[in-house]
């Protein structure tokens, strides 16, 4: 394969100021709504002190996961020597990077003191999966901001195997531990599962890819550039493989659930008798998110089509909302079993499915952290090469250019 | 000679101020040294100087019996509502409750009986185990506490505590009494009273349950085997709320 060419976008044109204005605008929407809910207090937001953890959250550990599964393609490049990877790897980091910072400041902006992040920054509590989250996050900036400096510049270019490689290991553990939050509440019917933190990797791996293929095919599209079927198919492919396996994770988690009598009702609860939580499970991670994707990408007739792929990547994501909203939401909405054995009332909703209607403020909250992520991208595009010129099939496919 | 004569009028007057000073002093002071050791000997309540660092000699819990705690009576909940400048605002999803009555009937039999529900004070307690800055901490003498000056609100705490015994301030609050501060933003608890402890004193839904003649909780040391709380739990015995999690609570049940 020739050398690569890279280029960074015009960026001059209406669209793509107008773009950026709309970002800009949503940003805003999310800026004014935390100012609401830190002023008024929680109590505007749909949350409760039984529903303790909303949609923020939702957008918050979305994003998160799927930042850690963007850099998928820079990772099959650098660790696993995929040639066809290579020059989309500058931009699979940058898309991790955007999209954790995105994240964070979702989840941040929804503490009840936003203000003390200094404090969150330098008091520890070793034992809180939390605080090591907080060291991974910080970690996943150094990593994959070394990694993404030695394919930049020529003058470290020959340490891209090590940065690759460490940004690869240490994603694998910061997914490990975004799970582990869930996976560590023993308390919890629905969590208190060592499955979680696999079953996150994989969701991240899904998730990462379907936004990774979205932004590629828009900014080629955008841009009038090349880009061709070999590459595209590759990761058409391969996003086939991470959606099955997050069904099958899905699928054992479950199952292992049901073969034990204590989880019965809760399993009950999540598949059959669970109202909304039971129909965002079926409707929306099963069948939009998994089963519809999956025919679709192995469906002969519609393999070059890019529409078709949009609609399955974005499929993808809804149906990552979905999962994350039935785990997080669900989970907490189940009540908690104090007393087995027992009929529980009480003034504190004890013994009752928990209802969650979230507010405005918290879905533009949301919204305001993917408009953030989307921001950096292509405003990072502007400003740098993250770009290759080409990845029409004789570029980007060694076999093309043999 | 007049300068001294005024020297000795006023050595007078400070020795009888001294002298009546002390009568006084050993009549205000007798009872509370008194108490002091009674309570010693008990091991109901804290003998802790306020200058003396808290330590793990004391184990301070709560029996609770269910058979004496009457259905309808809220007795405990207003004491600690009053104690602690809880005030609703007529939205109870995220009005803040450290105590709250739990009416339970058994499936098999339809037996049914109430008691309170508040903050477990866990040895080794979740809401500390995940907090991430530290906020959420388990005194030497297993009381457990969030520092109001380093919790970050970020509601971890509330998803891993067992017993949902935690409110976050969800709202401006006014009025704070000056022995119970809290804050919007971040999370809250029973705090077993841990002002009146370390004074002597017992927690208020205590003394409220006392006052109503229901006597239905015992406050004290479970590291004192003369303690009335260790007397009861030997003679009676008492059950944890979810023993499988091993947590080592601090409030105990009899009648579950």
């Amino acid at each position: 394969m020739s050398k690569i060419e890279y280029t960074s976008v015009e960026g001059k044109s209406l669209p793509y100021f107008a773009l950026l204005g709309g970002l800009a605008f949503m940003m805003l929407l999310a800026i004014g709504s935390v100012f609401y809910m830190e002023h008024e207090g929680h109590h505007v937001t749909g949350m409760t002190n039984q529903i303790v953890w909303g949609m923020p959250h939702v957008f918050a550990i979305f994003l998160i996961v799927a930042a850690s599964g963007a850099l998928n393609v820079a990772s099959i490049a650098s660790v696993f020597r995929k040639k066809i990877y290579e020059p989309m790897a500058r931009l699979s980091a940058l898309l991790a990077l955007a999209l954790l910072t995105g994240g964070l400041v979702v989840l941040l902006l929804d503490l009840g003191r936003p203000d003390r992040l200094i404090i969150a920054m330098t008091y520890y509590n070793f034992k809180s999966i939390f605080a090591w989250n907080i060291i991974l996050y910080t970690g996943f900036f150094g990593f994959v901001g070394a990694y993404l400096w030695t394919m930049m510049d020529h003058n470290v270019y020959k340490f891209k195997p090590y940065a690759g490689f460490s940004a690869f290991v240490w994603r694998l553990i910061l997914t490990t531990g975004t799970g582990s939050i869930f996976g560590f509440l023993v308390a919890r019917s629905a969590y208190d599962a060592a499955l979680m933190a696999p079953m996150f990797i994989i969701m991240s791996f899904s998730f990462g890819l379907a936004i990774f293929l979205l932004v590629l095919m828009a900014t080629y599209k955008w841009n009038n550039m090349e880009l061709g079927d070999a590459v595209v198919n590759r990761l058409r492919n391969l996003l086939g493989v991470f959606v099955a396996a997050v069904l099958y994770f899905t699928a054992v988690y479950h199952v292992t659930n049901l073969y034990a009598t204590q989880h019965h009702d809760v399993e009950k609860f999540l598949l059959l008798d669970g109202g909304i939580f039971t129909n965002v499970f079926w409707v929306g991670e099963i069948l939009i998110g998994g089963i519809i994707p999956l025919a679709l990408i192995y469906a002969p007739g519609v393999k070059n089509c890019r529409t078709t792929l949009g609609l399955i990547c974005t499929m993808i994501i809804i149906g990552g909302f979905s999962k994350i909203y039935t785990i997080l939401i669900a989970g907490q909405a189940y009540p908690l079993e104090i007393f087995p054995g027992y009929e529980v009332t009480s003034s504190f909703y004890d013994g009752v499915v928990n209802s969650y209607t979230p507010s405005l403020p918290e879905i533009l909250l949301g919204l305001g952290g993917i408009a953030m992520t989307l921001f950096i991208v292509a405003f990072a595009l502007k400003v740098l090469r993250f770009l290759p010129v080409s990845l029409a099939d004789s570029v980007a496919d060694p076999h093309s250019a043999k | 000679m007049k300068d001294s004569k005024t020297t000795e009028e006023m050595n007078h007057s400070r020795r009888e101020f001294l002298s009546k000073t002390a009568v006084a002093g050993t009549i205000t002071i007798a009872p509370g040294v008194l108490l002091h050791s009674t309570a010693q000997a008990s091991g109901n309540t804290s003998t802790k100087a306020s200058d003396e660092e808290v330590s793990n000699k004391n184990r301070w819990g709560m029996l609770i019996d269910t058979a004496k705690c009457a259905d309808g009576c809220t007795g405990c909940v207003d004491a600690c509502n009053e104690e602690n400048g809880l005030v609703g605002h007529d939205r109870p999803a995220t009005d803040t409750q450290y105590i709250r009555k739990v009416t339970l009937k058994e499936k098999s039999t339809g037996h049914e009986l109430s008691l309170p529900l508040m903050c477990q004070h866990c040895e080794t307690a979740p809401c500390a185990d995940v907090c991430p800055t530290g906020a959420s901490f388990v005194r030497a003498d297993g009381i457990a506490l969030v520092d109001k000056h380093i919790c970050i609100g970020c509601r971890y705490c509330m998803m891993a505590c067992p017993y949902k015994a935690r409110s976050f301030v969800h709202e401006n609050v006014e009025n704070q009494k000056l022995t119970a501060p809290r804050g919007k933003g971040t999370v809250e608890a029973c705090t077993m009273c841990v002002t009146r402890v370390d004074n002597g004193g017992i927690p208020a839904c205590v003394e409220a349950c006392t006052a109503e003649d229901h006597n239905a909780m015992i406050f004290g040391d479970l590291n004192n085997p003369n303690s009335d709380i260790s007397v009861a739990l030997k003679e009676h015995g008492g059950k944890q709320l979810r023993p499988d999690l091993k947590l080592n609570t601090g409030v105990r049940y009899q009648g579950l």
